[in-house]
Parts: structure tokens; C-alpha cells; sequence
């Protein structure tokens, strides 16, 4: 998707301060259901971020084991192979210190529970709305300034 | 038919797929993200939806006609259902899967089988009624004007 052979980034909508401050930021968009994927690719890119995408929590560990790192990592849940839960303490347990943030439409407070407890920052419910972007954006421009 | 007139039908149309809860605010927010550099977006991930769903429903159906059903695994399928008609904001889809889910639960086979055939219905309706309104998009389009917000 990118401009190609534009000869100007005249295409994009106005520059604001957020695109300058989120140009940096990278982000792995990790869920089973190309819907999704698209979706929160289209949502994050938006915001001015780098976004790769990843069908299920192993493929996003194989990212990180060749090398790969991102700012923000969303993750769902419920995924073949290996699910969001297993991904993330996996992660944390590489020394993984990206934002983790889990994306799932699991209702039960129990479950999502013990979906934090794996090792997320944040855990929304399905689907992501603009609000909780620009919530995690704050966070994590929050974060670059203190480090 | 002229510009101002299809563009009001498509606006009235619209408002009624509000109105009646076919769609909800999930899909403004679709609507929103597309843009001049993405400008099929929104059909683009109304299509993988119709895609997921119909596997989905197939998945459903061959699930609950075993002797032996998985509830777990009909459950599981509802719930990806629930979640997809939520991301694009198919209220009444969503909706249907939630007293689905009930079901499963107390692995009540008839009430399984009934709530099938509701999702499967809301789902087709919902369907329909997207393609009309892309379609009624393409007229408008196709005449040199814009889609009314």
C-alpha cells in the first residue's frame, strides 16, 4: 500500500503532530481471521504506524526469534497453533518488553483475567474502536518519553 | 435516475440499516477508516466477513448434524461468528449468536439447531442488504458523484 511512484505524500491527508510522533512506532497485529487482520492493520495504520500482521501466536514468536520487534503487539485470543495466552507468557518469558495488548471477545471476566495474567499491558474486547487506539498511542508515546 | 435522487435513497437507506439494527456504530467506524488511498476498504472487509461466515455456518451446520456433538466446538465456531458480525458492526448477527452460545452451554440440541437457523437468516438478511447498499455506492459513483456522509 505504499505511494509508489507519487511524487509527493500529497495523497495523505494533512500531517498532524500525532502521524509525526507515531511515525516511529511499530506494531504486530496478531489474530487467526484475515478480517480482523485487515482491519486492525487499516486501524493502526491510520495513526500513522508500521503494521506487519500474523496469523497465529507462533508465527509471531518465529518474528521475534528472527529479529523482529514492534512497540505494539495486538493479540487475540483464540488462535490455532498456539493461542494468544501461550504467545504472550512465551514473549515475556524471551524478554519480550513490547506492549502486548490482547483483542479478544471473550465475555467472561474470569477469562480475560486469566488472559492478563499470561502477561498483557491492556486487554480490550473486540473490535477496537478508535478510542482504545488512541488510548494506547498515549500510553505508549507515554513510555518512549520515559525512556 | 438523476445524482441528487440516488444519493438520497442511498442516505435513507442507510439510515434504516441503523434504524432496524442491521448495523451499528462498528460499521461508521469502517466507513471512516476508508479513505481516497483505500477507497474499496470497506467492501474489501465486508467481503472476507461474508467469506468467514459462510465457512462458519457450514462448520455449524456438519457440527450439529454428528451423532455425537462437540458442543465445544460449536461454541467455539459461534463464538469466532459473534466476534467477526461485532468487528463490522452486524448487530443483529451478533446478537442471534449470543443466546447461540446459551445453548451450547446447557448442550440443548434443539435450541442449537433453532438458533442456527436465526443466525443463518439474520446473516443471509444482513448480506442482502449490504450488496444493496455497495451497490446503490456504484450507481452513485458511476454517475460522477460522491457518497453523501
Amino acid at each position: 500500500m505504499m505511494l509508489g511512484n507519487c511524487a509527493t505524500s500529497s495523497s495523505l491527508s494533512t500531517t498532524s503532530d500525532e502521524d509525526i510522533v507515531n511515525n516511529n512506532l511499530t506494531a504486530l497485529v496478531v489474530d487467526d481471521s484475515p478480517m480482523i487482520r485487515k482491519l486492525h492493520d487499516m486501524h493502526l495504520k491510520k495513526f500513522g504506524l508500521k503494521v506487519q500482521v500474523a496469523e497465529n501466536g507462533k508465527n509471531a514468536i518465529d518474528l521475534f526469534r528472527c529479529g523482529a520487534s514492534f512497540n505494539l503487539i495486538l493479540m487475540d485470543k483464540e488462535m490455532p497453533i498456539m493461542d494468544g495466552a501461550e504467545a504472550t507468557r512465551e514473549l515475556r518469558t524471551m524478554g519480550v518488553t513490547s506492549m502486548i495488548v490482547g483483542v479478544t471477545s471473550l465475555d467472561s471476566i474470569f477469562d480475560r483475567q486469566a488472559f492478563m495474567e499470561a502477561g498483557l499491558d491492556h486487554c480490550f474486547t473486540k473490535p477496537l474502536t478508535t478510542e482504545n487506539i488512541n488510548f494506547l498511542l498515549q500510553e505508549l508515546n507515554k513510555n518512549n518519553e520515559e525512556n | 435516475m438523476d445524482l441528487v435522487k440516488l444519493q438520497r435513497q442511498l442516505v435513507d437507506y442507510r439510515d434504516s440499516l441503523y434504524h432496524e439494527c442491521f448495523l451499528d456504530e462498528q460499521f461508521t467506524q469502517l466507513q471512516e477508516l476508508q479513505d481516497e488511498n483505500n477507497p474499496d476498504f470497506v467492501v474489501e472487509v465486508v467481503s472476507l466477513f461474508f467469506e468467514d461466515s459462510e465457512r462458519l455456518l457450514n462448520e455449524l451446520t456438519k457440527a450439529l448434524e454428528q451423532q455425537s456433538i462437540d458442543f465445544k466446538r460449536v461454541d467455539a465456531h459461534v463464538h469466532q461468528l459473534k466476534g467477526s458480525s461485532s468487528s463490522i458492526g452486524a448487530q443483529r448477527v451478533q446478537k442471534s449468536c449470543i443466546a447461540f452460545r446459551n445453548y451450547c452451554e446447557e448442550q440443548n440440541v434443539e435450541g442449537c439447531l433453532t438458533c442456527l437457523q436465526l443466525v443463518r437468516q439474520e446473516y443471509y438478511l444482513v448480506k442482502s442488504k449490504l450488496e444493496a447498499l455497495f451497490k446503490l455506492e456504484q450507481q452513485i459513483l458511476s454517475a460522477g458523484g460522491s457518497i453523501p456522509i
